[in-house]
């Protein structure tokens, strides 16, 4: 069941893949705004030049909340890879996060205090929407763990489109792009300076930032879950959905956090009553 | 090289600009100029950039801010002073409530002067600082180390430096 | 026998230590009957759950039936007499008017049928009592000791208020030895007695202060625990004349639906009320009104408890009926809607106590659906939440005795504050939403729970929504406790060491229960529903290994702050440049100091309580008057 070699593996790798995915995102987003861009290694030099920084902080609290979110960030990308039980990656991630929120909480800094409360509103967005995610797997698989949902053969995505498009939707909240990048963001500027990273500099901002990276690699593992039956399907997929979301952040302006919350919660119900009752009708009344 | 140069993050502050060198600035990030090729990115947080640019010059509204901003940007910045306001005070220097350029209040370490000053020179001013930053963190690594050793009981003069400033 | 002479020591004991605490007039002499009694019952429960846990469900017949049921007959013609007397005293009519119809009815039982009923066995134990057992006779008794400093400390603040101590205590414990009562009856006459005793407890201890706010809201209480009640004098009526006089609890639920469904429902009603669930959930909110320590016992281990315990023992009934389902969904809703109403509260008691509502509506609608796995999540949810529910309230308790304040904004920078204090709160928070915790291996349990039961998918979708207004509001207040304030000076002083055994012992539990819960889980649960159901439920090996590891990173990972580091320097807050002193001020435009001031989110244009509330009213009303008049309806038609 558990594979701890993958844990290890993806502990090891993630952040390479990870940073790699983050440098061609910002080369291709360069691009499409007829720019040349970076060089598709500059998160990784923006992470190192972060190691050499002097680690500024406005209380040593941040540190260790820093340090809590990068390492159970990595424990839950781990319990992914690693075959583990889906609802419980979930309730992992939270966990995770909500270092963050306490690390940006701590500095009492009224930016990173804007920006932690928008963050717990971007949870409580995104949060019931992935927890149907690994419910709809459920039903169409049969299973919540990771392994046995990777190695099905069934088709999981045309039992479960609606749940789908749902998670692509929330995917946006949860890799920080426009128009859900309202509690912090990559780009340059935003009104709320850079929210919960605010007060994080030097050495925490770079772990954060790994965080992030560890994160990526997690989302597009469930994507690829979706496709699971036919690997090669499921790279592909996980390559448009990706290139879909830096459009999107391309496109998009900021929005307001009341739409966020309003429009993931509403897409969540709509697609959750939907796929969930089709596929009870469809099993025969048991679900 | 180390990773510090090719990952410049930059902190925008207009003291008292007439906006002229401020809307330069800003040029340098579009397609025309793009100095994210560089990985020069405008951060607008002093705790996460590395080279404070400042436009205009020092009046008493704004001493203490550039002084804050500054002591809240780590360890090693650089401060790069954008335009002939910022340089020197430029014609308001003779003003009332005008008390000069940035270096009144914190070191400068260049110059980039101009009326408004043209994108190309502000890059070449970020540029230059780059090198400015690499000596200072190299500096810096140099003082731990020599605090380090001080704390190990052994003569901080003993070490030889690794490269860059004597 | 030795089984029947703990069970009624349980039930006695605490009547003994209550009559001797209305006596005991000096505080050395309460400190010592409590701490004792506390030790006693305690210990003795310790010793029930060694000496039965592996015996399953056993009936227990010796006692003197007759006497014991006349004695209960006068007492509850007495309490009634009270409640008529303090009723019109208090010009309160609405209970007037509930207290004498529920006396007529329960006289017209006692005159036409109660020769008619017969129980063999007045007293039963099974591994769900034993449960319910330990949270009342530990984190019960916890309580009773923490109450000894708070109460000390209430009234040396409190001038004004006549010092009742003796009374209070007395009423603490006798609301204890009504609920081993409760737990431990089989013959519902019984049940009913012991739950009356509640009601009127709960009642005196919300009015203790005696203001006018206190006494409104021990009257509503009032009423809506008569309403109840009501419903339960109904549900023994029927079973005295349609169900052939079966008041047997054990005997009850393996009779089948057919007979059982109609009280069930009846008395599934009087659980809804007494778990404060929508539409009644105002009275537990308005019960904050009494001393931190009342409010705790109501919310953890008594009262509420009381009502989510006999719906869950009533579970096999409802199972895949639509009274059952109706049930789950009145559950839910509660769930949800107190969830996001808890978002739009400040203060921190009215959080907890709509937490409390969410919570056991979760615990309702895993009764209603009813099966295996449903009951396996719903009594977890009931041992957890007491435990974390009982800590986060003695430790706000504690809190608001220093700060002087229940605001959680007041709450800022309580580490720096009251380090130690703060870190009970935080233990509670964490157990109440945080992986690996307790609590949300409960809801973990509820989500396959639901997600197996037919039309499951429609409770999940509640259920998710609610969780994630949980994980907000929750995260918000660790937040605000957790902030670094750079000027925050020390107030914690003397914490009274009764209150401090408490916090300690119950933030222990809360470790050691989500460590051995496994255990917990095999040795209680399984057997209990292997029992009731055929089946058993839990977590896989696996699951329980990441979950023990994660428990020891979250135990662990603290103490790093103790590692040496390397010198940081400090950085103000970023404040747009400004220059700002150690208490966050800055000189604003024409140099006027101007204070930060950083509040939660509370979003009240959509989680306020005017708006969710009266929707969770209609919504449950209708809902609850679908499933009696569904059942009755099926009931006469069968």
């Amino acid at each position: 069941m558990i594979n701890i070699v993958w844990a290890i593996v993806f502990v090891l790798v993630a952040p390479l893949i990870g940073g790699l995915i983050a440098g061609i995102d910002r080369k291709i987003t360069a691009h499409m705004q007829g720019r040349v861009g970076p060089s598709i290694f500059q998160p990784f030099w923006d992470v190192g030049k972060l190691f050499e920084k002097e680690n500024g902080v406005v209380n040593e609290t941040q540190i260790f909340y820093a340090i809590c979110y990068v390492i159970f960030m990595a424990f839950t990308g781990a319990l992914f890879f690693a075959g583990g039980d889906l609802l419980l990656v979930i309730f992992a991630l939270t966990l995770a996060q909500i270092f963050l929120v306490l690390g940006a909480y701590s500095a009492n800094s009224p930016y990173s205090f804007v920006g932690a409360e928008r963050e717990l509103l971007q949870i409580m967005a995104y949060e019931p929407m992935v927890i149907l995610v690994a419910v709809g797997l459920y039903v169409a698989t049969k299973s919540f763990s990771v392994s046995d949902i990777a190695s099905s053969t069934v088709p999981v995505i045309l039992l479960i489109p609606g749940i789908f498009l749902g998670f692509i939707y929330v995917l946006t909240i949860k890799l920080r792009k426009s128009p859900f990048d309202i509690s912090t963001s990559h780009h340059a500027h935003q009104e709320i300076v850079k929210g919960v990273t605010t007060e994080f500099s030097g050495r925490s901002l770079a772990w954060i930032e790994i965080t992030h990276w560890y994160e990526t690699v997690l989302l597009l593992g469930i994507v690829y879950l979706f496709f699971a039956f036919n690997p090669l399907l499921g790279i592909a997929a996980i390559i448009i959905v990706y290139l879909l979301e830096i459009f999107l952040d391309n496109t998009n302006a900021r929005a307001k956090w009341q739409f966020a919350l309003k429009s993931s919660w509403l897409i969540a119900v709509v697609v959750g009553v939907v796929n969930l009752a089709a596929l009870y009708v469809l099993n025969g009344g048991v679900s | 090289m180390t990773y510090l140069a090719k990952s410049p993050w930059i902190l925008h502050y207009d003291a008292s600009s007439c906006n002229g060198c401020d809307i330069e600035v800003l040029a340098c990030l579009t397609p025309m100029y793009d100095v994210e090729r560089f990985g020069i990115l405008n951060t607008g947080n002093p705790k996460h950039a590395d080279i404070f640019v400042i436009t205009g010059s020092i009046n008493e509204q704004n001493r203490e801010i550039v002084k804050n901003l500054y002591d809240q940007i780590p360890r090693p910045n650089v401060v790069v002073a954008v335009g002939i306001c910022a340089c020197s005070g430029g014609v308001f220097r003779e003003c009332y409530n005008v008390s000069g350029g940035i270096d009144k209040v914190i070191p400068v370490d260049v110059y980039v002067p101009g009326c408004a000053c043209r994108p190309e020179s502000i890059i070449d001013g970020i540029v230059t600082a780059l090198g400015i930053l690499e000596e200072k963190r190299t500096k810096m690594v140099l003082d731990v180390d020599k605090k380090e050793h001080r704390h190990a009981g052994l003569n901080p003069d003993h070490i030889l430096s690794t490269g860059g400033v004597q | 026998m030795q089984l029947t002479q703990l069970l009624i020591f349980l039930i006695l004991f605490p009547l003994i230590a209550a009559f001797f605490l209305l006596i005991a007039k000096k505080d050395v002499e309460r400190n010592w009957i409590v701490k004792l009694s506390a030790l006693i019952i305690g210990a003795v429960s310790v010793f029930l759950l060694i000496t039965t846990y592996n015996k399953g469900a056993m009936l227990v017949s010796v006692i003197p039936a007759e006497q014991t049921g006349i004695l209960m007959f006068v007492l509850e013609m007495l309490i009634a007499v009270y409640i008529l007397y303090l009723g019109i005293t208090y010009k309160k009519w609405l209970a007037v008017a509930l207290i004498l119809v529920q006396t007529v009815m329960i006289l017209f039982f006692e005159l036409f049928y109660a020769h008619g009923v017969h129980v063999e066995s007045n007293l039963f134990i099974d591994e769900f009592s034993l449960i319910m057992a330990m949270i009342i006779g530990i984190i019960g008794s916890l309580i009773c000791v923490y109450s000894l400093g708070y109460m000390k400390f209430f009234h040396e603040h409190h001038t004004e208020m006549p010092d009742r101590r003796p009374r209070f205590f007395a009423i603490l414990f006798i609301f204890l030895a009504a609920m081993f009562g409760l737990v431990f009856s089989n013959n519902l006459l019984w049940v009913y007695f012991f739950w009356e005793v509640t009601t009127l407890c709960s009642f005196l201890l919300i009015g203790y202060t005696k203001t006018d706010e206190a006494i409104n809201n021990a009257f509503s209480a009032l009423w809506m625990n008569l309403l109840g009640g009501i419903a339960f004098t109904c549900a023994i009526i029927w079973l005295a004349t349609a169900g052939g006089g079966m008041l047997g609890l054990s005997d009850l639920l393996t009779t089948g639906k057919a007979i059982a469904l109609i009280p069930a429902a009846l008395i599934g009603f009087a659980g809804l009320t007494k778990a404060a669930q929508l539409p009644f959930s105002s009275w537990l909110v308005g019960a904050m009104v009494a001393p931190t320590p009342v409010s705790a016992l109501l919310h953890s281990s008594t009262m509420v408890k009381a009502g989510v315990y006999i719906i869950v023992r009533f579970a096999p009934i409802f199972q895949s009926t639509f009274t059952g389902y109706v049930i789950a969904m009145i559950g839910a809703l509660t769930f949800l809607i107190a969830s996001g109403i808890a978002i739009s509260q400040s203060n921190a008691k009215r959080v907890l106590a709509y937490s409390t509502i969410a919570n056991l509506g979760l615990v309702v609608a895993c009764a209603g659906i009813g099966t295996y796995e449903a009951i396996w999540a719903a009594i977890l949810l009931i041992v957890f939440h007491a435990i974390s529910k009982s800590l986060l309230f003695l430790a706000t308790g504690t809190v608001e005795h220093r700060i002087k304040s229940r605001e959680i904004d007041d709450m800022t920078g309580l580490i720096v504050r009251t380090p130690k204090i703060a870190a009970m709160m935080i233990i509670g928070i964490a157990g109440m939403f945080l992986a690996p915790f307790g609590m949300l291996i409960s809801k973990w349990a509820a989500i396959q729970a639901f997600i197996d039961a037919p039309l499951g998918f429609l409770f999940v979708i509640i259920l998710v929504f609610g969780s994630a207004m949980t994980v907000f509001f929750w995260a918000k207040w660790m937040g605000k406790i957790l902030t670094v304030t750079s000027d925050g000076k020390n107030i914690e002083g003397e914490v009274d060491k009764s209150e401090w055994a408490a916090l300690l012992s119950l933030a222990g539990l809360s470790f050691v229960t989500t460590l051995v819960f496994p255990l917990l889980s095999t040795v209680l649960l399984e057997p209990f529903l292997l029992f009731n159901y055929g089946h058993v439920a839990r977590l896989s090996q696996d699951n329980i290994i990441i979950m023990i590891l994660m428990l020891f990173l979250i135990v662990l990972l603290p103490l790093s702050i103790l590692i040496p580091h390397r010198k940081h320097r400090h950085l103000a807050p970023y404040m747009g440049g400004r220059t700002t002193t150690q208490d966050m001020r800055f000189s604003g435009s024409l140099g006027v100091q101007k204070k930060t001031v950083l509040s939660n989110y509370y979003l009240h244009p959509y989680f306020g309580e005017a708006k969710l509330r009266p929707l969770g009213i209609w919504l449950c009303s209708a809902l609850i008057v679908i499933m009696l008049l569904a059942t009755i309806a099926k009931g006469v038609i069968l």
